[in-house]
């Protein structure tokens, strides 16, 4: 289970060029978004394409990122239960 | 008291087709230009797209160039364009020696950078197109084959590159730094701009529904189109078009990609546009507005419209629907677009429109129609906040 | 009536520095690619905005701010970039995943900083600069267009106080290697300050930022005052001296009363051609000054000598590294700056000691 957490973290960090953090930086329950990591628009859309790519899981509407990519505990739980690979 | 600087000619080729005259016809027939890429080989093949129908071969065959040419898609549509500019307003091939020419461009020939790219080690086959990604190598390669030898540059603004060619040619004639340029600009469609625009997730599958309520993207296109500007002392004795009264310039310094949902840049560049101009925002009888159905764009244009014309926003529609968003040659075909609704005092339809957005309301003008029209608004807006209006009046 | 316009504030970020230029310890590369030396960004940048940056995006913004920190302006009116190639490393990242991945599952950040307003787009967003702002992109004259609607801008509004405008280009792995392929860079590699002496084809290249804020009122410590730029047509020699004598003329002088010249010999056998036979016949009484095998050649380059020429103005003192003839210059007032943007394309900048 916090494989896939630590997993997505260490994924997000290089993903999204997130030099200056470590795998430790970020908490299950930081938002990703606004005060938290503070993350953008470009990196949902980023986001998006890694949900694709690693874990077979297509969002046909960018808006539905909203709900999933709130912190690394509710974007691992969206994947335990879409992923198709 | 301001005259604006004379246009004495203009030339276009566009999904619409080729020539002023073929453009005025689909646009008069409500014709759109949108069609699945045949041309562009991709494998998005189900993006809609104003695409021109004319392969490159066709487009070198009628321009007669020799097979060491290194003009790339963008070059050939600009040459096209831009001798019908010349030829309308009957600039001689001397007086090119000393014509400036100012084009914008967002991706130049990166139609052959893609096409190329992994041969250029391997092979020298392609090596002239080595350079051509870069926005000013269109520029020159159209210069060359036209012989056009004054101030000659490049404006690379993405969405907006052809309004602020326009806008650059004529200040410089207003300055008495030129007598005469031809401005506009070119771009065509890419696997690069397409695939961008996809990761961006804003094209839309149907063809684009400008300004309406369920709006979900652009559709890409291509084209070219030029003006000829001329100082008054050169155009006195010609048929002037038209005129570039007013421009405005300003950076909505928001996000990279999106626009402010106020329209903060929409809105000062309009607002100078309508200064220079010298006339009140009532004046304007028609906007031909940047509208490119993103939600995003849309929304933001809809409220610094609202913003800058308070008591009533006049007619106005987006042509976007009939040629696709042609990026850097956006801002010079709906120059074009603007010159023929002041030459023949008609309004061109916003196509695919049914229900107005909840936002604002705004309803666009969906069937043509005929009114007098004395001043035009035309805006562009593109990635990195740059935001363009350029106003257009009748010669008067 | 043209005014007169001053250069107030510099941001230079370069393969060289003041320091190694001017105490003449020239940074010596030994490939024809060599990149610049990079100040600390992050002095500059915040680190959340910093990290999807390129080089370009990070020196152009950086340049910026210095200029503006060295011209004490906090906002400038308006931002006008040149760039010759644009944001070369996005546009690789993005067409190289493209290929290979046939079009599948793309990012879109690579591509949106791809395009060649990217970083006067992101200075503008940086800066929260909502004035005026367009970008240049015309090969090796793409500073110089900068400059020109810039001059165009301060005569049509006065009262403006602060005109933002430089050129910026960055090296990258792949495109900036195709040089060696269409005849761009020397085939064989060279030692940069050994440029002049290789008499071959083709050139070396790097990168760089160059920002200037001006302004038409005349600042106590002002670096230089930009009297004209042009960039023209000419097909031989003679027709480019004739119109350097035409540029001179429309600003009151004769090349004789030139006190430097800044020529844009790049090492390229054919190009410098032309420069050789200004040395000789229009300018054999000037100092004559070049640079490009201190900073590389690039679309952007000019930016380099006119913050050498500042320099000069300013520290009243001139390298010799940079000397092409024993011509001594002792109290340098005017400096004219000459470059070959491509076979028939040219351009000119002249500056005058405030």
């Amino acid at each position: 289970m916090s494989d896939l957490r630590t997993e997505l973290k260490q994924s997000i960090i290089v993903q999204l060029n997130l030099e200056e953090l470590t795998i430790e930086d970020i908490d299950n329950n930081d938002s990703l978004f606004g005060d938290g990591l503070g993350l953008d628009s470009i990196d949902a859309l980023e986001l998006i394409v890694l949900l694709e790519k690693d874990y077979g899981i297509k969002l046909t509407d960018p808006n539905q990122g909203k709900e999933i990519f709130i912190s690394i505990n509710k974007m691992a739980e969206y994947i335990e239960s879409h992923r198709t690979k | 008291m301001n005259r604006g600087v004379a246009i004495t000619g203009m030339g276009i080729i566009s999904a619409l087709g080729n020539g002023v005259e073929a453009n005025f016809n689909a646009l008069i027939a409500s014709q759109d230009g949108i069609t699945f890429p045949e041309i562009l080989k991709t494998k998005y093949t189900h993006f809609p797209v104003g695409e021109v129908k004319t392969s490159n071969l066709d487009l070198e065959t009628e321009l007669q160039l020799s097979d060491e040419h290194s003009c790339t898609r963008a070059a050939l549509l600009g040459i096209i364009a831009a001798k019908e500019a010349i030829k309308s307003s009957g600039v001689t091939a001397k007086e090119l020696l000393t014509t400036g020419f100012i084009s914008g461009s967002s991706v130049g020939g990166i139609d052959a950078t893609e096409k190329y790219y992994l041969e250029y080690d391997k092979s020298t086959a392609h090596h002239q197109f080595i350079p051509a990604q870069h926005p000013g190598f269109t520029t020159n390669k159209i210069a060359e084959h036209l012989n056009i030898k004054g101030f000659t540059t490049t404006i690379s603004t993405a969405c907006s590159s052809g309004a602020n060619a326009i806008m650059l040619g004529a200040r410089l004639i207003k300055a008495g730094e030129l007598d005469r340029v031809i401005v506009g600009g070119t771009d065509c469609l890419t696997k690069f701009t397409l695939n961008g625009f996809n990761s961006l997730k804003i094209l839309s599958e149907e063809k684009c529904k400008a300004f309406d309520d369920s709006r979900n993207g652009l559709n890409l296109g291509e084209g070219a189109a030029y003006l000829v500007l001329e100082a008054e002392h050169l155009a006195k004795n010609k048929q002037i078009l038209g005129r570039v009264l007013g421009y405005g310039n300003a950076n909505d310094a928001y996000h990279q990609t999106a626009s402010s949902e106020t329209g903060v840049g929409a809105y000062k560049a309009m607002r100078d546009a309508l200064e220079i101009a010298g006339i009140a925002a009532e004046k304007i009888n028609y906007i031909n507005a940047h509208g490119t159905a993103t939600r995003n764009n849309d929304l933001s244009e809809s409220n610094a419209l609202k913003q800058i014309f308070s008591s009533e926003v006049p007619d106005f529609s987006s042509t976007k629907a009939y040629t696709g968003h042609s990026l850097a040659a956006a801002g010079a075909l709906e120059a074009v677009f603007s010159i023929l609704s002041l030459q023949n005092n008609l309004i061109f339809p916003n196509l695919n429109f049914s229900k107005p957005m909840q936002e604002s309301g705004l309803l666009p003008i969906t069937e043509l129609k005929n009114k007098s029209v004395n001043y035009v608004l035309s805006n562009s807006f593109g990635f990195g906040g740059n935001c363009t209006s350029l106003i257009f009046s009748k010669n008067e | 009536m043209s005014r007169t316009i001053y250069i107030t504030g510099i941001g230079a970020i370069s393969a060289q520095t003041e320091e190694s230029v001017f105490s003449e310890k020239s940074v010596v590369y030994t490939s024809n690619i060599f990149q610049a030396i990079s100040p600390n960004f992050k002095e500059y940048i915040p680190a959340m905005a910093l990290r999807r940056m390129s080089k370009a995006i990070k020196m152009g913004l950086t340049a910026v701010k210095m200029a503006l920190q060295d011209a004490n302006v906090e906002l400038p009116d308006a931002i006008i970039t040149g760039t010759g190639e644009g944001c070369k490393q996005d546009t690789e990242k993005f067409l190289g995943s493209m290929l290979s991945q046939e079009e599948d599952l793309l990012t879109p950040t690579s591509f949106i900083q791809s395009t060649h307003n990217t970083v006067g787009g992101q200075i503008a967003l940086n800066l929260g600069c909502s004035g005026y702002n367009v970008t240049y992109s015309q090969e090796r004259a793409s500073l110089e267009s900068a400059l020109i609607d810039s001059v165009l801008l301060l005569n049509e509004k006065p009262s403006l106080n602060s005109v933002l405008v430089g050129g910026v280009d960055e090296v990258s792995n792949k495109i900036t290697s195709f040089g060696y392929l269409n005849g761009f860079l020397k085939q064989e590699e060279i030692e940069n300050l050994s440029l002049f002496s290789h008499k071959s084809e083709g050139t070396i290249t790097s990168e760089g930022a160059f920002f200037f804020n001006l302004t038409t009122e005349n600042k106590k410590d002002s670096y230089a005052q930009l009297k004209a730029v042009s960039s023209f047509n000419a097909e031989s020699p003679i027709e480019v001296s004739e119109k350097i004598t035409e540029f001179l003329s429309r600003n009151s002088l004769r090349p004789k009363d030139l006190d430097i010249v800044f020529l844009g010999k790049n090492g390229d056998l054919d190009q410098d051609k032309v420069y050789d036979e200004l040395q000789y016949t229009i300018f054999p009484k000037t100092c004559q000054l070049a640079y490009k095998h201190l900073s590389g050649e690039f679309n952007t380059v000019t930016g380099f000598a006119i913050w050498l020429s500042c320099l000069i103005f300013r520290r009243q003192q001139i390298p010799d590294i940079l000397k092409l003839n024993a011509v001594p210059s002792s109290n340098p007032k005017n400096i004219l700056l000459y470059n070959l943007a491509s076979n028939t394309s040219h351009s000119v900048i002249l500056l005058q000691k405030p």
